[in-house]
């Protein structure tokens, strides 16, 4: 009992997060092995996996640094390619999966991370909703890029082109690797639900980590006061960028499963354009601003709802929309939570007269 | 020839843009929100004229001031109903999401009712094309009409706000909402108002859009709005001549863009062109730049 009371509290709730998702994933794997799971939810594990991860990797940016950004979905992208790319132009090379994965998840991890560089480094400088309007740009161009670039392999090397597979002027044995608005086909498949699992967990533990170090109560002061912060001497852009970047890798993470996962990966508005961006702050938001677990929790609910939704067929986006704005509205207007805490109230003094 | 054709048309496009953006810009300046809803009441005020045209038989003229009438009504609605609630919330973010919760709803609700066919929207608009120079430039009536009305509105916005009571209840509470308040006026009531004229102008800017780009779909609003947004901020986030300049340089470039590097990094370019705008000048080309005290 001594033992238990040493954990610190921050200790105690970071172990409970990392046990909810280790739960989860047991309970998902029995369901699966036993043929309880539908094909359709089987389906959309992996995706899962990597959507939690976009959801906790955005948190870090919007709830600890406290800047808003709408293209996360860009970094995710960027991570996607890079690694697809990768994986495929050494699907023969390097045949054992493992390795080869795990080296395209560092890539995909440092390209993101990169361009979170580039872009930090100009624009958090500035104050202001600026880191928003900037990520949406990137996360349009990053996607339009990657519809008009064409890349092959022959003998001779690399080809590019922005115009078409034709225009590379590839050799007999060459191959195309990325087609343009027809994206990477032919990926290997390595992602399992496993390698999700264990990659969520270490997501969660370099976040919950940062948050909890040094460098992330210089983080969340600047996110409280930047100007207190500055003058005790914390250095702005820096750790700025640090959270920024982590950010952006992490979503770079969330790329390579969502890539290793797809036949054909293609850069559409739908997967990694605004409205994905918008989809997953939407998961930040409704499961608490700077909340890990909670992001954990709204990416999974919010994921499965419209599946779960699927008998009501054509109502059930409608439904989604209604939920979102109720949920809102009744999580964050200053009256819902006055009535809540009034309610609260008089729930525990009937407890009390109860007892 | 080809390039003053070009240039029109980019204006035309422009002037849509800017209509759009003046609603972003309105509504930010005064609410200090995004409303990332306001692009599908684009889409619904079209919608809405199509219907009346082609359901209720209505003149084009009398279906377009319906479709005015409907979106300030539904303006309205939303604001009361979605966002008066979050004005005062502890996170900015919170009226955030509610707002793309709206436009989900919008869409939807479009969705269901005209299904997710693309309609061909049959242009409003009266004027026939002018041909000039020996048949080489042709200009649309539809560009024409853009261009006029985005002026009209340009000129009546800017006299109604330094002119009318209203107009400077609006600048009041853009500059200070408690200090507004304590003088007597009334904020809710000036930030509905705000909010109806918004979305009267996203009637008009959806009845213009689609006349000279007749695909009608429950998506065909979020691009133009994204883009709009933009061009808000192009033009200084809050400033109604910074929402004239940012739309029509957007629509310039983007046709540029398209006719002479690629149409299809036409995107691309608009962004890249934001990104470098707002390194050079973080507000915007007519954005204030405010002290920040300590």
């Amino acid at each position: 009992m001594r033992n238990m009371k040493k954990i610190s509290k921050t200790t105690k709730s970071n172990l409970i997060t990392y046990g909810m998702v280790i739960a989860l994933f047991l309970i998902m794997q029995t369901l699966v092995l036993t043929g309880n799971v539908s094909s359709l939810l089987q389906g959309l594990l992996i995706p899962l996996c990597a959507y939690i991860i976009l959801a906790v990797s955005l948190n870090l940016t919007v709830g600890i640094l406290g800047e808003l950004s709408l293209g996360h979905a860009g970094f995710m992208c960027v991570g996607a390619f890079t690694s697809a790319f990768f994986s495929k132009c050494t699907a023969e090379a390097i045949p054992v999966a493992g390795v080869r994965y795990l080296i395209a998840l560092l890539i995909g991890a440092a390209m993101a991370g990169l361009c979170g560089i580039l872009i930090g480094i100009p624009v958090l400088r500035l104050k202001g909703d600026y880191l928003a309007i900037v990520t949406l740009a990137f996360g349009e161009i990053i996607k339009n890029v990657v519809n008009i670039l064409f890349v092959g392999r022959d003998a001779n090397g690399f080809h590019f082109s922005t115009k078409d597979s034709l225009s590379l002027g590839l050799e007999a044995d060459g191959e195309v690797i990325i087609n343009g608005p027809q994206g990477i086909t032919g990926t290997p498949k390595d992602s399992t639900f496993l390698i999700g699992a264990i990659l969520i967990l270490v997501t969660l533990f370099i976040v919950l980590n940062l948050i909890h170090s040094r460098s992330g109560r210089a983080i969340m002061a600047i996110r409280d006061n930047r100007i207190a912060a500055e003058s005790v001497g914390i250095n702005i852009t820096k750790y700025k960028l640090m959270a920024f970047s982590v950010s952006a890798a992490l979503a770079g993470v969330a790329g390579v499963i969502y890539a290793h996962n797809l036949a054909t990966l293609m850069a559409q508005p739908k997967n990694f354009g605004y409205n994905m961006s918008i989809m997953i702050l939407v998961f930040v938001v409704l499961g608490g601003i700077g909340n890990i677990r909670g992001s954990v929790i709204s990416a999974i609910v919010l994921t499965l709802l419209p599946e779960l939704l699927r008998g009501l067929s054509d109502y059930r986006m409608l439904i989604y929309a209604v939920v979102l704005i109720v949920m809102m509205l009744f999580n964050w207007s200053p009256k819902a939570i006055e009535w809540r805490e009034k309610r609260s109230v008089k729930l525990k003094r009937r407890k009390r007269k109860e007892a | 020839m080809s390039f003053i054709s070009y240039l029109i048309n980019g204006i035309s496009l422009g002037s849509v843009y800017a209509i759009i953006a003046l609603g972003y810009t309105m509504v930010y300046g005064i609410a200090k929100m995004l409303n990332f809803a306001h692009g599908d009441v684009i889409m619904i005020g079209a919608y809405v004229v199509m219907a009346s045209v082609s359901g209720a038989g209505l003149p084009p003229v009398a279906a377009v001031l319906v479709s005015i009438v409907f979106c300030t009504v539904l303006g309205i609605v939303i604001e009361s109903v979605a966002y008066r609630p979050l004005l005062n919330a502890a996170s900015s973010l919170a009226v955030l999401i509610t707002a793309i919760g709206v436009s989900y709803l919008l869409q939807n609700v479009a969705l269901l009712i005209f299904g997710a066919n693309t309609y061909s929207f049959a242009s409003v608009v009266p004027v026939s094309s002018i041909v000039l120079a020996g048949g080489s430039l042709t200009i649309t009536g539809e560009a024409i009409v853009t261009i006029i009305s985005c002026v009209v509105i340009m000129v009546g916005l800017t006299l109604f706000i330094h002119k009318s009571k209203a107009g400077q209840a609006m600048l009041a509470v853009s500059e200070d909402k408690g200090a507004a308040q304590l003088m007597g006026i009334n904020v809710n009531g000036t930030i509905a108002l705000t909010f109806a004229i918004g979305s009267a102008l996203a009637a008009v800017a959806g009845v213009l859009l689609c006349s000279a780009y007749p695909s009608l779909t429950p998506y065909t609003g979020s691009m133009p709005g994204i883009k709009a947004f933009v061009a808000a901020v192009f033009g200084g986030i809050g400033s109604i001549p910074g929402a004239l300049i940012g739309g029509v340089l957007l629509g310039v470039i983007e046709i540029f863009g398209k006719a002479y590097i690629s149409s299809q990094m036409a995107d691309a370019i608009v962004f890249a062109v934001l990104i470098v705008i707002l390194l050079v000048k973080p507000a915007g080309i007519l954005g204030k730049n405010i002290q920040e005290k300590v």
